[in-house]
């Protein structure tokens, strides 16, 4: 089976890249998904509405861009999926970033604590995909 | 005013790159976990394709500000501590993430689909967050402390 999408993909990330440099220079703000969402979590003051409008044009661009598609999930049981997000939202607060602030913008930074979490949360992602 | 203008254009711009990367398609994200398997490497070039730019412009453009352009500061986290929140935390992401093929951005991009199951990923991450933050604001600071490899 012959998947591999090197030019899709690399175009994808490459505006990954730059919303991330679009977010920082005009705002101040890094684009790492787990932050921007746990703070709307937690309202504060003057620091709510930018996450909102920077989530719901995630979703947006859902609506445009693929408005038929359905979400591929690789497995039936809805049980898997609330314990899976169960681990992806403490994981993500404990580790402070998930893979767009710890694996983008952390690496290019060249931050210690990115280039490392970044390495285990591939490792140990790859360890639950072989005894899957 | 820029700052909310900037926010929702690239949050158009993150969710439209998760699209054509097809990172929101939890079945390729699968496959380039499953290195012992048909071993699928197309979503190692989204971190690269994204490295590609936001690198190099960071480096030339953004290093050296202290302001964006809003007026904000330029706010990255200053904890540069390897400590045993953020390996354990890494670890804790990543069985998630192998197990669903799901990290948060492709979730709430794909909440888009309206599917029970995605919603339902995403209001349990919600509180895995929360649970995290009420416990760890005491201990943060006992946590600190516990410096791997001391």
């Amino acid at each position: 089976m012959d998947n591999f999408t090197p030019w899709s993909v690399l175009a994808g990330g490459a505006l990954l890249g730059t919303s991330a440099v679009i977010l920082l220079l005009f705002s101040g703000k890094v684009a790492g998904i787990s932050g921007i969402f746990s703070g709307l979590l937690q309202p504060r003051k003057r620091d709510f509405l930018w996450r909102l409008l920077f989530i719901g044009g995630m979703v947006l661009s859902f609506f445009i861009f693929s408005p038929n598609a359905s979400s591929a999930l690789t497995s039936p049981s809805i049980a898997l999926y609330i314990i899976a997000g169960l681990f992806v939202g403490i994981g993500t607060r404990l580790g402070n970033g998930c893979t767009s602030g710890h694996g983008i913008i952390g690496i290019a930074r060249l931050s210690k604590r990115s280039i490392l979490a970044t390495c285990i949360f591939i490792g140990s992602a790859m360890l639950v995909v072989l005894f899957r | 005013m820029l700052t909310l203008l900037s926010a929702f254009i690239s949050g158009l711009l993150f969710g439209t790159g998760m699209i054509i990367s097809n990172m929101i398609d939890s079945t390729k994200v699968i496959g380039f976990l499953d290195v012992t398997g048909q071993w699928d490497p197309s979503l190692a070039f989204v971190i690269l394709g994204a490295l590609l730019v936001f690198t190099p412009c960071y480096h030339i453009f953004i290093k050296q500000r202290n302001l964006a352009l809003s007026g904000d500061k330029i706010s990255f986290s200053t904890n540069t501590n390897i400590d045993s929140k953020l390996v354990i935390g890494a670890m804790l992401f990543g069985i998630g993430w192998g197990l669903a093929g799901l990290c948060p951005g492709p979730a709430l991009t794909n909440l888009g689909t309206g599917s029970l199951t995605i919603l339902l990923f995403t209001l349990s991450m919600s509180i895995g967050m929360l649970l995290v933050d009420k416990v760890f604001k005491k201990r943060t600071i006992h946590f600190q402390n516990q410096i791997i490899g001391r």
